[in-house]
């Protein structure tokens, strides 16, 4: 895996380090990972997968837990 | 201290709380007892699909009655209670199971349900999840799901808006010959006892003909559109009919949350509460085998609940030996639907009022005497 490429967070390419968490593509997105059924964007609480606020759709899988999975080169990622 | 009312219901689950709910708008003062919270056992764990079922003649008038009661109560339900007319689509896996599509459909066109045949194509266009190909499916889309224990609440805050009162947290020990005891002391005298207890019916009434059947729910994370309408297989009948072995059959419904419910299994016998991983993996297996990306899904939690089951699967509703005690009880796998219907019935039992649909099928007398009497 190169040292850099890109990755698409809600259509926008983003250019990411190896290594770095698909929460923290989202975050240098400057988007949120979902909407609370109340409405509220969410993004990463506790960061180590107890919390589920960073939920995001992930190559097509809902309710991945984006704070537990790292970036590869060409992922798509979606707020959800 | 000894009250007085008009009529005692024991049970705060989905039949007591629509009883009650059906006296208090009669205008008997009524008063409520459960012990621990409404809606809480039996009424919780099940999935609140609202569906008319055609096992008996009998099954049909009550679940065809309490249906149309449902829908006509469905304006004043509150958005919790969260009613959706979403429809049961009944999957015919062969043309063995298309058969039955077609007996339904002509069944219920004669008695004035509206249902659909979908062919193999119609069918993967309204549920493309769905495994294909399948034969066909009917649809009833007058069906419907709510959420069961918030409609048990709706439906004892009606009764107490209209002069109900509702006794929570104290355990009724007897309930007998126009009195009923609680385990603090407290005596109620009254007229009309109605034993709504469910899977629980057994702890005051021990020869009653209720046993517990066993049955497997999990739920799953929001993935909305995944499936549009309760799904049920065909092979359901041959598995709910069965009255002795364990059996698993494809039930599935969508939640307004966007959520699945996943089902389900059948179980006599089992009285540990705890999940039985061996029942719910093959329940699973069985409903990936209809919704091959279910797999995919995470889920959030799996339980178990009791169903109260009679010999014949049909509820006893009506009076016994004693002419103070009544039953509202035994509705297995149906007790969200008829619980309107089985209220409507009772209260005519009780104020000699002629019935919409005939009683005798339901009637504790079918049983034996000596089975019922406490």
């Amino acid at each position: 895996m190169p040292d850099q490429f890109t990755v698409r967070v809600n259509d926008v390419a983003v250019a990411v380090d190896r290594n770095t968490s698909i929460a923290a593509a989202v975050m240098i997105a400057g988007s949120h990972c979902r909407i609370s059924v109340s409405g509220e964007p969410r993004a990463p609480f506790c960061g180590m997968g107890i919390c589920f606020e960073c939920r995001a759709i992930v190559n097509g899988n809902m309710h991945s837990r984006t704070c537990q999975m790292l970036c590869t080169p060409g992922m798509e990622i979606q707020s959800q | 201290m000894t009250i007085r009312c008009d009529a005692v219901v024991i049970g705060g689950g989905i039949v007591g709380a629509a009883c009650a709910y059906e006296l208090s708008r009669k205008g008997l003062q009524v008063v409520i007892v459960e012990r621990e919270i409404i809606g809480g056992g039996t009424t919780a764990a099940g999935m609140g699909h609202i569906v008319v079922m055609d096992d008996s003649p009998a099954q049909l008038a009550l679940t065809q009655y309490s249906q149309s009661l449902w829908n006509a109560l469905s304006p004043s339900l509150p958005p919790p209670v969260e009613y959706d007319r979403c429809g049961t689509l009944w999957v015919a896996a062969d043309e063995e199971e298309m058969a039955e599509v077609w007996r339904k459909h002509k069944l219920y066109k004669a008695i004035g349900v509206q249902s659909d045949v979908l062919d193999s194509a119609s069918l993967a266009e309204a549920e493309p999840n769905l495994r294909r190909p399948m034969a066909g499916a009917l649809l009833v889309s007058t069906d419907a799901v709510l959420y069961p224990p918030l409609a048990a609440a709706y439906l004892i805050e009606e009764a107490q808006r209209s002069g109900a009162a509702l006794i929570q947290g104290k355990c009724v020990v007897a309930a007998k010959q126009g009195t009923v005891n609680m385990d603090d002391g407290t005596q109620i005298s009254t007229p009309y006892i109605v034993h709504a207890t469910g899977a629980a019916a057994v702890e005051l009434l021990p020869n009653i003909p209720i046993r517990k059947r066993k049955g497997h729910l999990v739920i799953t994370d929001r993935y909305p559109g995944f499936v549009r309408h309760q799904l049920v297989e065909l092979g359901y009948l041959k598995s709910a009919h069965s009255v002795s072995t364990d059996s698993v059959a494809f039930n599935v419904q969508p939640r307004r949350t966007g959520q699945l419910l996943i089902g389900s299994s059948r179980q006599y016998g089992a009285e540990d509460p705890g999940v039985d991983h061996a029942i719910l993996e093959s329940m699973l297996k069985r409903a990936c085998a209809y919704l091959p990306a279910l797999g995919a899904l995470s889920t959030i939690r799996a339980w178990t609940g009791f169903r109260a089951a009679t010999p014949d699967k049909l509820p006893l509703i009506g009076p016994t030996e004693d002419p103070t005690v009544f039953l509202a009880a035994g509705h297995e796998g149906l007790g969200i639907t008829t619980s309107l219907g089985t209220a409507r019935l009772l209260a005519d039992t009780l104020l000699k009022q002629p019935p919409a649909i005939p009683v005798e099928p339901y009637l504790p007398a079918r049983f034996s005497v000596e089975a019922i009497h406490a």
